[in-house]
C-alpha cells in the first residue's frame, strides 16, 4: 500500500481496497465485496448511530464498489445525511456519491436540492462551490426547475467569489444544454458578456463556454462581445510569454482561454466594425507568423499548445471565407504539417485541409499537395490517418485531377482496411460519375470497383450505373462490350452478373453483330453463371432472358427451353416461378409487336440526387458530412451532381461539395411505387388508345424504381395552386429561344426520352410517346435548388402559322414547385398538317427574389408522325420512281460526326420512325426506309436512303416525299443524327 | 467534452467522468467498446480516432490510459493539454503520482478534476488555482479529525 501523501483519512477504506487488490480471482473479489457490503448494511441498519466520520467511510466505500462496476442499491440515504453535515470532507464525499450515484428517486432530490439549497446560501464559498459542482454533475431536470432561476444571480453578483463565479458559468450551461427552456435569459445577459473583460482569467476561461453556448440561441442579444472577444485575444497574442504568470502553458499565453475565443468568433460573420475587423487579421495573422518562429522549448506541450491556437486560427479564417490572403497563408502552414514527422500533425492538417478545399479561395492551393496526399494514402501506418487523406483527395478532386484520384483510390481499396471499404466505393463511385468526361472511364471505373471489391459495391453504385448506361445512348455499346468481356471472367463477382445482366439485356444487340458476342454467345455467358447466383439474381437474368427473345428472335427457342424446365416452373421460389410461368406465356402468346412494346428499352431516368451520395450522407451521420454540404459556395459553379448531361461549363467546378448545392434540401428518395407485376403490364398492353405503357425492365419490383417520378395522375396540389397564373402569353411576350435550343431538340429527333435542358436550377425532362398523328408528352419539371420556386408557370407557343398545323393541349402545373421538387406537365398533342418549326416551350419563375425565363425548342418534330411501312423491294423502287420530281427529292451529303456504326445507324433510323427494309438497296451497307407521315389533313409518304462512305467518313442521305417542304425537312433532320 | 476514461493497460477503469446523461447499461458498453479500440492501437499512431460520431483524444501516461470524448468541432491539441495538465496537477499533488495513487485516493482524483474541469469545460487552467483550492479542504479535513486508533480503523471495536 502506498503511502497517500496528504489529506489520508480513511484507513479502513485504504485496508478494504488493499484486499480487492489483493484477491487472486474475480470469484474471491466478489466475495469479499459482498461481505464487505453485508458490514455496511448492518452498520446503516444497526441500532448504534453513526457518526459522520463512520457515515463518510461507507459511503466512499459503497462508491468504490460501485466504480468497480457493481451495483448499489443502499446508502442513498446516508450520503444525503452527509450533505447537510458541517464538516468540509464529509460534505464533499456526500455530494460525489450522489454526482456518481445519483437516480431520479424524487423523494432523495427533494432531500438533495434542500441541502443544495442551503449550501448556495451559506456565503461559504468552498460550500457554494461544491453545491455547484453537484448541480453541474448531475444536470437533471429536476434540478434545473429548482435553481436555474438563481444561478445567473450568483454568476453576476457583485460580491461572489471568482471561484464561484467560475462554477456558476459552467453549472449554468450545463443546465441550459439539459433544459434550455429552463434557464430565463433578459436582463443578466449583458452583465455575463461583460464577464469577458473580468480581471480573473479563470473566470474570463469559464464565462467563454457559456456566452459560447447561449449565442447560439440568441446571436443578436450577445453581439457585443465580439469586440470584447476580439480585444481580449488581441491583449493575449501580443502578450509576452510570461506576462500571463500562471496561465502560460510551457510558454504560450493562455493556449484554453485563446483557443475559447477564437471558437466563440465562430459563432458570428466576420467583425462589421473596420477597427475591430483590423484588430482580428492582426491576431490571426500574427498567430499565422508565430506559427514560422522557432519554438520556444522542445517539449511537445509548447508544439501542442500552440498548434491548437494555430488550428483554431485556421478554422476562424475558414469559417470567415473572405480574406485570400489568409487563407493560401493557412493552406500553406497546413502544407509544411503535411510532412510533419509527428502523426498528430499530418493528421489534423489532413482535417484541416479538406475545409479549406471547399473555400473557391484556396481549392487550387490545396490541390498542389496532391502528391503528398497520394503519398500519405499509400505509406500512412495508422488507419485513421488513412481514412483523413482518402478524405482529402475526395474534397479537392475536380475535373482536372479526377482521373488520377480515382485510380489512386481504386488501388489503395485493393489493400485498404475492411472497414472503410465500403466508404472508399461510395466515393470513387460518386466521382467518377461527378466527373466523367466520357462515359466509358465511368464505365470501366466502376466495373474495376465491382471487381476489386464486389462485396462492398451496394446496391446504390450499381443502380446508379445503370441509370447511367440507360440515360446515356453514346455509352450504351461500350457498355454492352465491357460487361460482355468482364463476364468472361471464370470467377466474377454476382454484382457484375447483375450489371452484366442488365446492361445485355437492354443492349446486347449493339455488340450483337460481332460473332464472338453474337445473340447465343451472350446468353449462354449469362446463363453459366445463373445456377451459382441468389433469387435476386436470378430474377434478374431471367428478365434479360425474356428481353432477348425481343432482341434475338434466334434465342427464342433455346430460352423458352430454359424457362420451361422444371427447375423454373416449378421453382420453390415463388417470385422465380411467376417471372418463368409469364415469361413463358408472353413469349408465346404476344405478337412480334406487342412483344417489342412490352419489352422496349427501358426510358430514361428522371434525375434527382444520386442515390449514391444520399447514402454517404446517412453513412457519414450529419455533422461529418458538413464538408460536403457547405453551402458556401461558388454561385456561379453549374455542375450538379447527378447530372448525366456533362456541359463544358463544369470544367471550372472548384470541388465536389460545389455540386451538392441545390440538393441539401432534397426529399429522401419516394418510396418505390407499388411494382407493377407483368400481369398487369399484359393488361395494359392489350388495351388501347395513347395510355402510358410501361416497358418492362429486367426487373421491375427493384429499388431504382425508387428514383424514378411514378407518372402519377395529376398532383391534389394543384387544386390548391394559384389559381391565376398568368395566361398563356403570346409569343411576343416570350425571349427568343436560348441558344443551344436547337441541338437539345436534335438530340430527340430519334429518341422519346431524355433529358431536354438543365442548368443549376431546374432540370427538365421529356417522356413522351407518339401514336399515328396523335402523341402524348410528359414534361418533367425538376428544381434543383433548396428554394421554393414561385409562380412557376411552363406554357406552349405555337410561333408562326403553327397554330393551324399542330395542337398542343397542356395542363396547367402548380405554382410553387419546392426546393428538391419535381412536377410533371401532360401536354397531348394533335398534328393537323405538316409542319416545319417545332412549338417552342416558354418556362417563367421566381426564384430568390429574381424572375428567370428560359425558351426552349420543344422536341416535336414531324417524324413523330411516322408509320413505318414495311415493302418489297420492287414496291419500293416503283415507288421510287413516282417521286422523282426534282422538288419532290432532297439530299445531303455530309461528313460523319459520330463513329460509324451499322448497328447505331439502324438504332437511330428505326428511331427516327421509318420501317427499315432489308434486301432492297444492291449494297448492303447502305439503308433504305419508308413510312407515313400521319397528319390529320393529309398523309405524306416517304422514302429514304442513306448511303455511308466508311473510307472518306461521309454520308449521303436522299428522302423523297410528296410534298417538296417535307422532304427538305426531314433531310435536314436527319442528316444531324449521324 | 462528453466524457473521460483513465483505464490501465489491462484494461482496468480507474476512473470515469460523464458529462452527459446516459444510463449505466450505456457507459459500461461504451467503456468496453473504447477501452478495447484504445488498447489494440499501436504505439506510434496517432492519438486522435473518430468514434462514432465524436472525436476521440488519448494519451497513454506509464501504465494508465487517459481518454477523452470531444464532439465534432472541439480542438483535438488542446485536448490532449487538458489531459496532460490534468496529469500534472495529480502529479504536483501527490507528488509523482503513479497508478496505484489514483486506486487508493480515487475520491481526490474526482475532487481534483472537478476543480479543473465542470460540466465538461475548462473552469481553471491555472495550476496554483486548482491545487489551491484542493489544498484548502485538505486543510479543512485535518483540521476536523481527530486522531483514532489502529484498531477502530478497521473495524474491530
Amino acid at each position: 500500500m502506498p503511502a497517500v501523501s496528504k489529506g489520508d483519512g480513511m484507513r479502513g477504506l485504504a485496508v478494504f481496497i488493499s484486499d480487492i487488490r489483493n484477491c487472486k480471482s474475480k470469484e474471491a473479489e466478489i466475495k469479499r465485496i459482498n461481505k464487505e457490503l453485508a458490514n455496511i448494511r448492518s452498520k446503516f441498519k444497526g441500532d448504534k448511530a453513526l457518526d459522520g466520520y463512520s457515515k463518510k467511510k461507507y459511503v466512499c466505500k459503497l462508491l468504490f464498489i460501485f466504480l468497480l462496476g457493481h451495483d448499489i442499491d443502499f446508502g442513498h440515504m446516508e450520503a444525503v445525511n452527509l450533505l447537510s453535515s458541517n464538516k468540509y470532507t464529509e460534505k464533499q464525499i456526500g455530494y460525489l456519491f450522489i454526482s456518481v450515484l445519483v437516480n431520479s428517486n424524487s423523494e432523495l432530490i427533494r432531500l438533495i436540492n434542500n441541502a443544495i439549497k442551503n449550501d448556495l446560501a451559506s456565503r461559504n464559498p468552498t460550500f457554494m462551490c461544491l453545491a455547484l459542482h453537484c448541480i453541474a454533475n448531475v444536470g437533471s431536470r429536476e434540478m434545473g426547475e429548482a435553481f436555474a432561476s438563481d444561478i445567473p444571480r450568483i454568476l453576476v453578483a457583485g460580491d461572489s467569489m471568482d471561484s464561484v463565479k467560475q462554477s456558476a458559468a459552467l453549472c449554468l450551461l450545463r443546465l441550459y444544454k439539459a433544459s434550455p427552456d429552463l434557464v430565463p435569459m433578459g436582463e443578466w445577459t449583458a452583465r455575463v458578456v461583460h464577464l469577458l473583460n473580468d480581471q480573473h482569467m479563470g473566470v474570463v476561461t469559464a464565462a467563454v463556454s457559456l456566452i459560447t453556448c447561449l449565442c447560439k440561441k440568441n446571436p443578436d442579444d450577445f453581439k457585443t462581445c465580439v469586440s470584447l472577444a476580439v480585444s481580449r485575444l488581441s491583449r493575449i497574442v501580443s502578450s509576452a510569454s510570461t506576462d500571463l504568470q500562471d496561465y502560460t502553458y510551457y510558454f504560450v499565453p493562455a493556449p484554453w482561454l485563446s483557443v475559447k475565443l477564437l471558437r466563440l468568433l465562430q459563432c458570428y460573420p466576420p467583425p462589421e466594425d473596420a477597427a475591430v475587423k483590423g484588430r482580428l487579421v492582426e491576431c490571426l495573422e500574427t498567430v499565422l507568423n508565430k506559427a514560422q518562429e522557432p519554438p520556444k522549448s522542445k517539449k511537445v506541450q509548447h508544439s501542442n499548445a500552440k498548434n491548437a491556437i494555430l488550428f483554431e486560427t485556421i478554422s476562424l479564417i475558414i469559417h470567415y471565407d473572405s480574406e485570400p490572403n489568409l487563407l493560401v497563408r493557412a493552406c500553406n502552414q497546413l502544407g509544411q504539417f503535411l510532412q510533419h514527422r509527428e502523426t498528430n500533425l499530418r493528421y489534423l492538417a489532413l482535417e484541416s485541409m479538406c475545409t479549406l478545399a471547399s473555400s473557391e479561395f484556396s481549392h487550387e492551393a490545396v490541390k498542389t499537395h496532391i502528391d503528398t496526399v497520394i503519398n500519405a494514402l499509400k505509406t500512412e501506418r495508422d488507419v485513421s490517418v488513412r481514412q483523413r487523406a482518402a478524405d482529402l483527395l475526395y474534397a479537392m478532386c475536380d475535373r482536372s485531377n479526377a482521373k488520377q484520384i480515382v485510380s489512386e483510390m481504386l488501388r489503395y481499396l485493393e489493400t485498404a482496411d475492411y472497414a472503410i471499404r465500403e466508404e472508399i466505393v461510395l466515393k470513387v463511385a460518386i466521382l467518377a460519375e461527378k466527373y466523367a468526361v466520357d462515359y466509358s472511364w465511368y464505365v470501366d471505373t466502376i466495373l474495376n470497383l465491382i471487381r476489386i471489391a464486389g462485396d462492398y459495391v451496394s446496391e446504390e453504385v450499381w443502380y446508379r450505373v445503370l441509370q447511367i448506361v440507360t440515360n446515356r445512348d453514346d455509352v450504351q455499346g461500350y457498355a454492352a462490350k465491357t460487361v460482355f468481356e468482364a463476364l468472361q471472367a471464370p470467377a466474377c463477382h454476382e454484382n457484375m452478373v447483375k450489371v452484366g445482366g442488365y446492361i445485355l439485356g437492354e443492349f446486347g444487340n449493339l455488340i450483337a453483330g460481332d460473332p464472338r458476342s453474337s445473340p447465343p454467345v451472350q446468353f449462354s455467358l449469362l446463363h453459366s453463371k445463373f445456377h451459382l447466383c441468389s433469387v435476386a439474381t436470378r430474377a434478374l437474368l431471367l428478365s434479360t432472358y425474356i428481353k432477348f427473345i425481343n432482341l434475338f428472335p434466334e434465342t427464342k427457342a433455346t430460352i423458352q427451353g430454359v424457362l420451361r424446365a422444371g427447375s423454373q416452373l416449378r421453382n420453390a421460389d415463388v417470385e422465380l416461378q411467376q417471372r418463368a410461368v409469364e415469361y413463358l406465356t408472353l413469349s408465346s402468346v404476344a405478337s412480334t409487336d406487342v412483344l417489342a412494346t412490352v419489352l422496349e428499352e427501358m426510358p430514361p431516368f428522371p434525375e434527382r440526387e444520386s442515390s449514391i451520395l444520399a447514402k454517404l450522407k446517412r453513412k457519414k451521420g450529419p455533422g461529418a458530412a458538413s464538408a460536403l454540404d457547405d453551402s458556401r459556395r461558388d454561385p456561379s459553379s453549374n455542375d450538379i451532381n447527378g447530372g448525366v448531361e456533362p456541359t463544358p461549363s463544369t470544367v471550372s467546378t472548384p470541388s465536389p461539395s460545389a455540386d451538392l448545392l441545390g440538393l441539401r434540401a432534397a426529399p429522401p428518395p419516394a418510396a418505390a411505387p407499388a411494382p407493377a407485376s407483368a400481369g398487369n403490364l399484359l393488361v395494359d398492353v392489350f388495351s388501347d388508345g395513347p395510355a402510358a405503357v410501361p416497358s418492362l425492365g429486367p426487373t421491375p419490383e427493384e429499388a431504382f424504381l425508387s428514383e424514378l417520378e411514378p407518372p402519377a395522375p395529376e398532383s391534389p396540389m394543384a387544386l390548391l395552386a394559384d389559381p391565376a397564373p398568368a395566361a398563356d402569353p403570346g409569343p411576343e411576350d416570350v425571349g427568343p429561344p436560348i441558344p443551344e435550343a436547337d441541338e437539345l431538340m436534335n438530340k430527340f429527333v430519334c429518341k422519346n426520352n431524355g433529358v431536354l435542358f438543365e442548368n443549376q436550377l431546374l432540370q427538365i425532362g421529356v417522356k413522351s410517346e407518339f401514336r399515328q398523328n396523335l402523341g402524348r408528352m410528359y414534361l418533367f419539371y425538376g428544381n434543383k435548388t433548396s428554394a421554393q420556386f414561385q409562380n412557376f408557370s411552363p406554357s406552349v407557343i405555337h410561333p408562326g402559322d403553327l397554330q393551324t398545323q399542330l395542337a398542343v393541349q397542356t395542363k396547367r402545373v402548380a405554382a410553387q414547385v419546392d426546393g428538391g421538387a419535381q412536377v410533371q406537365q401532360v401536354l397531348n398533342i394533335e398534328c393537323l398538317r405538316d409542319f416545319l418549326a417545332p412549338p417552342l416551350l416558354s418556362v417563367r419563375f421566381r426564384y430568390g427574389g429574381s424572375s428567370q425565363s428560359l425558351t426552349l425548342k420543344l422536341p416535336v418534330t414531324i417524324n413523330k408522325f411516322f408509320q413505318p411501312t414495311e415493302m418489297a423491294a420492287q414496291d419500293f423502287f416503283q415507288r421510287w420512281k413516282q417521286l422523282s420530281l426534282p422538288q419532290q427529292e432532297a439530299q445531303k451529303i455530309f461528313k460523319a460526326n459520330h463513329p460509324m456504326d451499322a448497328e447505331v445507324t439502324k438504332a437511330k433510323l428505326l428511331g427516327f420512325g421509318s420501317a427499315l427494309l432489308d434486301n432492297v438497296d444492291p449494297n448492303p451497307e447502305n439503308f433504305v426506309g419508308a413510312g407515313i407521315i400521319q397528319t390529320k389533313a393529309l398523309q405524306v409518304g416517304c422514302l429514304l436512303r442513306l448511303e455511308p462512305n466508311a473510307q472518306a467518313q461521309m454520308y449521303r442521305l436522299t428522302l423523297r416525299t410528296s410534298k417538296e417542304p417535307v422532304s427538305r425537312h426531314l433531310c435536314e433532320l436527319l442528316a444531324q443524327q449521324f | 467534452m462528453q466524457f473521460m476514461l483513465l483505464f490501465s493497460r489491462q484494461g482496468k477503469l480507474r476512473l470515469q467522468k460523464w458529462y452527459v446523461p446516459l444510463s449505466d447499461k450505456e457507459k459500461k458498453k461504451i467503456t468496453r467498446e473504447l477501452v478495447q479500440t484504445v488498447l489494440a492501437r499501436k504505439p506510434k499512431m496517432c492519438s486522435f480516432l473518430e468514434w462514432r460520431d465524436l472525436k476521440i483524444v488519448y494519451k497513454r501516461y506509464a501504465s494508465l490510459y487517459f481518454c477523452c470524448a470531444v464532439e465534432d468541432q472541439d480542438n483535438e491539441l488542446i485536448t490532449l493539454e487538458i489531459i496532460h495538465r490534468y496529469v500534472e496537477l495529480l502529479d504536483k499533488y501527490f507528488g509523482s503520482v503513479c497508478e496505484l495513487d489514483i486506486i487508493f485516493n480515487f475520491e481526490k482524483a474526482y475532487f481534483i478534476l472537478d476543480e479543473f474541469l465542470l460540466g465538461g469545460e475548462v473552469q481553471e487552467t491555472s495550476k496554483k488555482n486548482v491545487l489551491k483550492a484542493i489544498e484548502q479542504a485538505d486543510l479543512l479535513q485535518e483540521e476536523a479529525e481527530t486522531p483514532r486508533s489502529v484498531l477502530e480503523e478497521i473495524g474491530l471495536t
